[in-house]
C-alpha cells in the first residue's frame, strides 16, 4: 500500500432519520465513527445499514438530522463527500477495460497524474496483468478488486464498504481480508456492513447492530462483539 | 472548466461503450428504416403526398426511434450502480447530463443522417440542394429531444413501469419539437425551398428554455 496522503476524518451522524413514504429506514441514529477506526455494521436485511452508509457517503439525503466529518482531534471539518464507496454492486462499467474505468474515474475526480495512478492502483489490486481486459470478462473476485481500486483512487481518508464480501470465493475473502488490514493499517477510517464472522470482521475495532433503523448494540458501550456479529441474544 | 471536462471525459465513455456494444443505434436504424419502407410500399405516395407527409412521418420516426434509443440512457447506470460512483466523483451533476445529452443529440443526428438517403430514395425528394439547411433543422430537433429525454429517462430509470413510463411522459412534451421539425423539414422539402425561421425560432426557444430547467434542477433528478 502506497504512503497515505491525507489526514485522518471521522464521521459524525447526528439524528439521522431516512424515510422513504412512509417507511422508516434509520430512526434518528446518532453515531460518531472515531478517525482511524475500522467499524462492522451488523444486522439483519432491512435494518438500515445500506441506508447508513449511502447516507453517510452523501448519496442519500436524510429526511432529518445532520451528517459531520471530523479532524484527528475530533473538531469538525467543512469538507464534500471524503469517502470511498465500494457497494454491493460494483460501481464499475462492464464495457470499459479496468484501466479505462478508473482513468475515467480519475479524470473526473480531478487526479493530477490519472495514469500513473491507476497503473499504481491496478498493481496494488494484482490487476496490472489484466488492465487492458473488459470488466465484463472478470470474475466476481476481480470486478471487487477494480471496484476496490475505484474508491481508492483520491486517497480517501474514509472507506465505506457495503456487504464487500459478497460474492467473492474464500481465496477472494482472505485477500480482501489482507487488503483491507493494509488500508486500516495506513489510518483510513472503516465503515463497512457484514453479514456473521468472517476473516474481515476480526480486523474490526468496534461492532455496532442496526435493527430496524435504530442502533440497538455498541460494543463501545459494553456490547460484545462476537453477540453483535452473531445477533447473539438479538 | 470542471464542467466542460468532467462532460468530455464522460462523453468519451458515452462514446466508447456504444460504439463497442452497439445496442443503441443498429436499433434505432432499423426501426426507422422499417417505418420508412412500411409507409412508402402500403401507401406509394406521389410527389406532392411526399413532400406533404413525408417530414411528419420521418419526424414521427425519429420520435419513437429516440425513445426507444433514450430508454437506456440512465438506466444502464443502475446495472452496477455506476450514477453513483459518477455522483460521487463529479462536482457538478450537471456535467452527467450534459455528457449523456450530447451524446443522445449525436447518435440521434447520425441516425437521422444515415436514413435520409433511404427516406430521399423511398419518397422521391430532392434532398442534396438543401442538405446543409436540413442538418441545422435536424439538429436543432434531435437536440429539442434529447434535452427533456435525457431528463425524463432519470426520472423514468427509477420508477416502475419505466417501459411505459418515459414515452408517456415524453412524446406529449415533444409536440412542439415535433410540429416545428415537421413544418422546418416541409419547407425545405418543397418545389422553392426556404428555411422557415419561425419553426426555428420555435426549435431554438424551446432548447434554450429545457437546458435551463435541466441545469437548474438536473441535481434533484439524479437523488435517491
Amino acid at each position: 500500500m502506497t504512503p497515505p496522503a491525507f489526514s485522518p476524518i471521522g464521521i459524525r451522524l447526528e439524528n439521522i432519520e431516512k424515510r422513504y413514504g412512509g417507511l422508516y429506514a434509520l430512526r434518528r441514529v446518532s453515531l460518531e465513527v472515531a478517525a482511524g477506526e475500522c467499524v462492522v455494521l451488523a444486522g439483519r436485511n432491512g435494518s438500515g445499514k445500506t441506508t447508513l452508509l449511502r447516507v453517510a457517503a452523501g448519496l442519500v439525503r436524510p429526511s432529518f438530522g445532520t451528517l459531520s466529518f471530523l479532524d484527528g482531534s475530533g473538531a469538525r471539518v467543512a469538507m464534500a463527500s471524503p469517502a470511498g464507496f465500494v457497494a454491493h454492486a460494483t460501481m464499475v462499467y462492464d464495457e470499459l477495460t479496468a484501466e479505462e474505468n478508473l482513468l475515467l474515474f480519475a479524470r473526473l475526480q480531478g487526479i493530477a497524474e490519472p495514469a500513473a495512478r491507476a497503473e499504481a492502483l491496478l498493481a496494488e489490486v494484482s490487476l496490472l496483468e489484466r488492465r487492458s481486459s473488459l470488466v465484463r470478462t472478470f470474475s466476481r473476485g476481480m470486478r471487487q478488486r477494480v471496484a476496490i481500486a475505484r474508491a481508492l483512487l483520491n486517497e480517501p481518508p474514509i472507506l465505506l464498504l457495503d456487504e464487500p464480501a459478497t460474492g467473492l470465493d474464500p481465496q477472494g475473502v482472505t485477500w480482501f481480508a489482507e487488503t483491507l488490514r493494509r488500508i486500516r493499517d495506513v489510518g483510513r477510517t472503516v465503515l463497512m456492513s457484514l453479514h456473521g464472522e468472517s476473516e474481515i470482521s476480526a480486523l474490526a475495532t468496534r461492532a455496532i447492530r442496526l435493527d430496524a433503523g435504530v442502533v440497538v448494540a455498541d460494543t463501545r458501550t459494553g456490547a460484545n462483539l462476537h453477540s453483535i456479529l452473531t445477533f447473539a441474544g438479538a | 472548466m470542471t464542467l466542460l471536462s468532467n462532460a468530455s471525459a464522460l462523453l468519451g465513455k458515452e462514446l466508447r461503450t456504444e460504439f463497442r456494444s452497439r445496442e443503441l443505434l443498429p436499433t434505432t436504424v432499423v426501426f426507422i428504416f422499417i417505418v420508412i419502407a412500411l409507409f412508402s410500399i402500403t401507401f406509394h405516395p406521389t410527389t406532392s403526398e411526399s413532400q406533404r407527409l413525408g417530414p411528419g412521418l420521418l419526424w414521427v420516426a425519429f420520435l419513437f426511434a429516440a425513445s426507444l434509443m433514450l430508454q437506456p440512457c440512465f438506466l444502464r447506470e443502475q446495472n452496477n450502480d455506476t450514477l453513483s460512483a459518477l455522483r460521487l466523483s463529479v462536482k457538478d451533476p450537471f456535467a452527467i447530463f450534459f455528457a449523456k445529452l450530447a451524446a443522445n443529440t449525436f447518435f440521434l443526428l447520425l441516425t437521422e443522417l444515415l436514413m435520409l438517403p433511404f427516406f430521399a430514395g423511398f419518397f422521391n425528394v430532392h434532398i442534396l440542394s438543401v442538405f446543409p439547411q436540413l442538418v441545422l433543422v435536424f439538429f436543432l430537433g434531435s437536440l429539442g429531444i434529447a434535452i427533456p429525454g435525457t431528463a425524463f429517462s432519470a426520472i423514468s430509470a427509477q420508477a416502475r413501469m419505466r417501459e411505459l413510463m418515459l414515452p408517456l411522459l415524453l412524446l406529449p412534451l415533444l409536440t412542439p419539437v415535433l410540429i416545428a421539425s415537421t413544418e422546418a423539414t416541409a419547407a425545405l422539402l418543397e418545389a422553392n425551398p426556404a428555411l422557415p425561421l419561425g419553426g426555428l425560432g420555435i426549435l431554438i426557444a424551446f432548447d434554450i428554455v429545457f437546458l435551463t430547467a435541466l441545469w437548474l434542477f438536473g441535481e434533484y433528478l439524479l437523488e435517491e
